[in-house]
């Protein structure tokens, strides 16, 4: 198979890709919600974050990728301990997807052939450590929405059907992708999205020609398109690792925890989560940028991506959320 | 304008190219009814590379991924595993793609972006601009066909022979196209207001596969002709300006861009197409009335109707899973594996030793289990707007508030709203049912008031659109909002008293399709017409009153919670 386009080469929605790479530098950030018109290149940008985020380690054949023999849920029965590495699993959610494809379901093989009550896991399980990424998120039928809530919230998938009892890590990054013309986000689930980002289809002509002149390289010549991206996408995943490192040791003062309450007491946003995220995305924000001290200007740079859409909105309020978060923002940290 | 013969020719040059570029170019929707001539298209697709499988809207995702083969399995007593369609690389062929759902575009295109060895055919029925294959896999097919209007004695032989064919496809990859032509398409998708990338992405690649079939090395003014036909025609939201002047103030790529080896220096006098050419290559393929109809739609919203995500959902929701019953294999139901076997478990004893076939399972006819699921159908409400002269003097601004009110509870609810509105001799349908309460708000605050009162052809409109609603598994609501002066008959003539008995014929249609109306009377005063045809329409009837939109929103949702 091909492989996908790089990462870099993505011109412009400079937003996205920001709040994708923190995503990767602070996983329990909690996922990105990008919502946008049609090929404005959502997915694209998707699959190249898988290509370029670091491998990870996992015990091989663990249907959950677990990191150690230890964690291997029982149910799996692995007969290896080797370790292996492994790319970022990134899996994709189809709208209509089954109840028993997202959560996993009784193993009819073997129930059949040795009369065995066996698992057999779903896409939920796939993702563990991983991300997973839903087109349209919007068209998405409501049970499964529930089901996602409730997984993402308590990162463990838990299954009590057919006669089943199990449970298994499922700690993954929802993307979410959609047009908001084509329908509305509930707002339960749109509070699980740590950032929310909207992209345009970029209306400057040379932009437009740079994104045709560089897919057409990439179909036309493909290796050498790619050996060409290569470098700068190196560049990005060092910079992922190297933040990764520096967010451990990462001071946050006082004030900046107070910069970000006040802020979200000014916005009135529901529940702490607002918060919460705020300082996340700030401090990884700080480490992608390799600075030591999260600051009032980290915050300030990342508040509408994770402010967005949690305000109470007004569900008719059409200059967009977005505006409001930067006015406040003006107003609190001036 | 486009003859029939010319459209047949685009269509030709359409398999033509697949059949060089199947996967490439993503596949081909083609709009046409079921006839001798789609008859003939779909024969050409013999030509295609791949095997040529067909699927329907309604498939299961076992017959699409693969799965348990129910049947096959219970008579050997094994497993047997169907293979699925996506699993090996083909050429689908979609039967009435305008009946597909969100959920199998999602999939199919999934399917179309991941596993880079599929083409896909939409073979689209549609009836006007309601009805249309998802709009996620039209956009990322390259080849856009209408073939409605072809004359069957127009349809000729135009197959390539296979060696050229095949020729092309070794010859493709040496064809590149050069920056001229990516400024050219790139820039000609923006002035036909065609939003979406993929389009100049996948133009480019038709211009190549076509210079390929068509001999030259590089790509010239024919090649990129037949892009604009095939790529751009029927995407096109809007028609340039055509203002000479507009042109000239449209700078040439400044300068300081760096072009690679495509110095500017070769561009002016070595190769250009001017725009005009390019037009004249997309009016041509555009059938007569497209044009008008494009001409119509500059003036409304830009959103091609029937975006919204409510009208391509077929309302069939998989719902709730309740417990399984007895049933049969008839190929519509799902087994329920689960409760069959334990239907079947307390019996194997018997069976076994009744039966000489040895130890592995008896499952009998009557073991079987079905799954059954809980089905909640979605909730519509269609408004249907008064914007006459007498209302817009009246109340049509606190009309629009109170709607604002409904609306937000509408999408606390997840209900689906559609707007009709009715003015001057005809009623107009604003936006087709949808979920997206921005665009409904965007809508309605651009309704502007005037005209006479054809209340009747309101009526008609909003029942129309009710019945079609309910065909798609939804459950329609319509709320009148009117003044009551019907002054307009359903022919459009000025004629009160017509208008009269046309509006009470519409509204006992209304009664006798059991649809749930609503009356709310926006006029000054208390309007006894409106009573009457509340009672005609078995409605309950509610006065706007004076600037409260609060009282009325409570009023209405009051009436529609019973």
């Amino acid at each position: 198979m091909k492989q996908p386009f790089p990462f870099s080469a993505i011109v412009g929605q400079e937003d996205m890709k920001l709040a994708m790479i923190l995503t990767a530098v602070d996983p329990s950030i909690g996922g990105v919600l990008v919502f946008g018109d049609r090929g404005t290149g959502k997915s694209t940008a998707v699959r190249a974050l898988a290509a370029l985020l670091p491998p990870i380690k996992a015990v091989e054949g663990c249907p959950t990728n677990s990191e150690k023999v230890a964690d291997c849920p029982e149910w799996a029965e692995i007969g290896s301990k080797k370790i292996i590495t492994k790319p970022t699993p990134v899996i994709d959610l189809p709208l209509g997807a089954t109840e028993d494809r997202v959560v996993g379901a009784l193993d009819i093989e073997k129930a059949l052939t040795r009369g065995e009550k066996a698992f057999e896991p779903g896409l939920l399980a796939r993702a563990n450590r991983g991300y997973l990424y839903i087109d349209e998120v919007n068209l998405l039928e409501d049970h499964i929405v529930d089901l996602l809530l409730d997984v993402a919230q308590s990162g463990e998938n838990v299954i009590e059907r057919e006669g089943l009892s199990i449970r298994h890590a499922a700690r993954f990054v929802l993307v979410g992708s959609g047009n908001p013309e084509e329908g509305e986000l509930r707002p339960q689930l749109l509070d699980r999205f740590g950032l929310s980002v909207d992209v345009t289809t970029p209306t400057d002509i040379d932009d437009r020609i740079e994104v045709i002149r560089r897919r057409d390289a990439y179909d036309g010549d493909h290796t050498a398109f790619m050996l060409r991206w290569q470098a700068e996408d190196a560049i990005i995943r060092d910079d992922i690792l190297k933040a990764r490192k520096l967010l451990k040791k990462m001071k946050t003062p006082d004030s900046t925890l107070r910069d970000c309450a006040e802020l979200c007491v000014a916005l009135g946003s529901d529940g702490l989560r607002g918060e919460l995220t705020l300082l996340k995305t700030a401090r990884a924000l700080a480490a992608y940028q390799g600075d030591k001290t999260v600051t009032r200007a980290h915050v300030k740079a990342i508040a509408p991506a994770s402010l967005r859409h949690r305000l109470r909105r007004d569900p008719l309020d059409e200059a967009g959320s977005g505006t409001r978060v930067t006015r406040i923002v003006e107003e609190v940290l001036a | 304008m486009s003859t029939s013969e010319d459209t047949w020719l685009r269509a030709a040059t359409a398999l033509n190219l697949l059949a060089v570029d199947p996967v490439g170019l993503g596949g081909l929707w083609l709009r046409a009814r079921s006839g001798p001539v789609r008859d003939r298209l779909i024969e050409g697709l013999q030509a295609l590379p791949l095997p040529l499988r067909k699927i329907h809207p309604t498939i299961a995702d076992e017959q699409l991924f693969g799965g348990v083969d129910v049947s096959a399995t219970l008579a050997a007593g094994t497993v047997v595993e169907a293979k699925g369609i996506i699993g090996q690389p083909s050429a689908l062929i979609l039967t009435m793609a305008e009946r597909a759902d969100a959920g199998l575009a999602g999939k199919l295109a999934l399917a179309l972006e991941n596993h880079t060895c599929h083409s896909l055919i939409l073979l689209d029925e549609g009836d006007g601009d309601e009805e249309q294959a998802p709009p996620a896999l039209r956009d990322r097919l390259a080849l856009h066909i209408d073939a409605t209007d072809i004359a069957w004695q127009d349809t000729t032989d135009v197959a390539l022979p296979k060696a050229d064919i095949d020729a092309a496809r070794a010859r493709l990859d040496t064809i590149h196209a050069d920056d001229t032509v990516l400024k050219h398409l790139t820039q000609f998708a923006q002035d036909l207001g065609i939003n979406s990338l993929r389009a100049p992405i996948l133009a480019v690649r038709v211009a190549r596969v076509h210079c390929a079939l068509f001999g030259g090395d590089e790509i010239d003014e024919d090649d990129l002709r037949a892009a604009v036909q095939l790529v751009y025609a029927l995407r096109a939201t809007r028609m340039p300006e055509p203002e000479p002047e507009q042109q000239d103030d449209m700078p040439p790529p400044p300068p300081d861009k760096t072009e690679g080896e495509q110095g500017e220096s070769e561009t002016p006098e070595d190769f250009q197409i001017p725009e005009e050419v390019l037009l004249e290559a997309v009016k041509a393929s555009l059938p007569a009335d497209l044009l008008a109809h494009l001409a119509k739609q500059e003036s409304k919203a830009k959103t091609p109707a029937g975006a919204g995500s409510g009208d391509k959902k077929k309302g069939n929701r998989r719902g709730r899973p309740l417990p399984s019953r007895p049933g049969q294999i008839d190929g519509t139901s799902k087994v329920d594996l689960v409760a069959t076997l334990r239907a079947a478990a307390p019996w194997q004893p018997i069976r076994r030793e009744c039966s000489p076939r040895g130890t592995h399972l008896h499952i009998r006819a009557e073991d079987i289990r079905i799954k059954r699921f809980e089905e909640k159908s979605d909730r519509l409400l269609i408004f249907a707007v008064d914007a006459s002269g007498s209302a817009a003097f009246s109340r049509l601004n606190e009309a629009k508030g109170a709607i604002e009110l409904l609306l937000a509870e509408a999408y606390a609810r997840r209900d689906h709203v559609a707007l009709v509105a009715f003015r001057g001799d005809s009623a107009e349908i604003l936006l087709p049912p949808t979920r997206s309460l921005v665009q409904t708000k965007r809508r309605l605050a651009a309704l502007p008031g005037g005209g006479g009162t054809p209340l009747a052809a309101g009526l008609k409109s909003a029942l129309d659109m009710a019945l079609q609603a309910r065909k798609r598994g939804m459950t329609p609501t319509v709320a009148i909002l009117t003044d009551g002066r019907a002054n307009i008959a359903l022919d459009g003539t000025a004629n009160r008293s017509a208008a009269g008995e046309d509006a009470d014929k519409m509204a006992k249609s209304l009664r006798s399709h059991a649809v749930d109306c609503l009356v709310i009377d926006m006029s000054n005063r208390p309007q006894q017409a409106l009573k009457q045809l509340s009672e005609t329409l078995l409605a309950p009837y509610v006065p706007l009153p004076r600037a409260d939109a609060q009282r009325l929103s409570s009023a209405v949702s009051a009436v529609l919670s019973d």
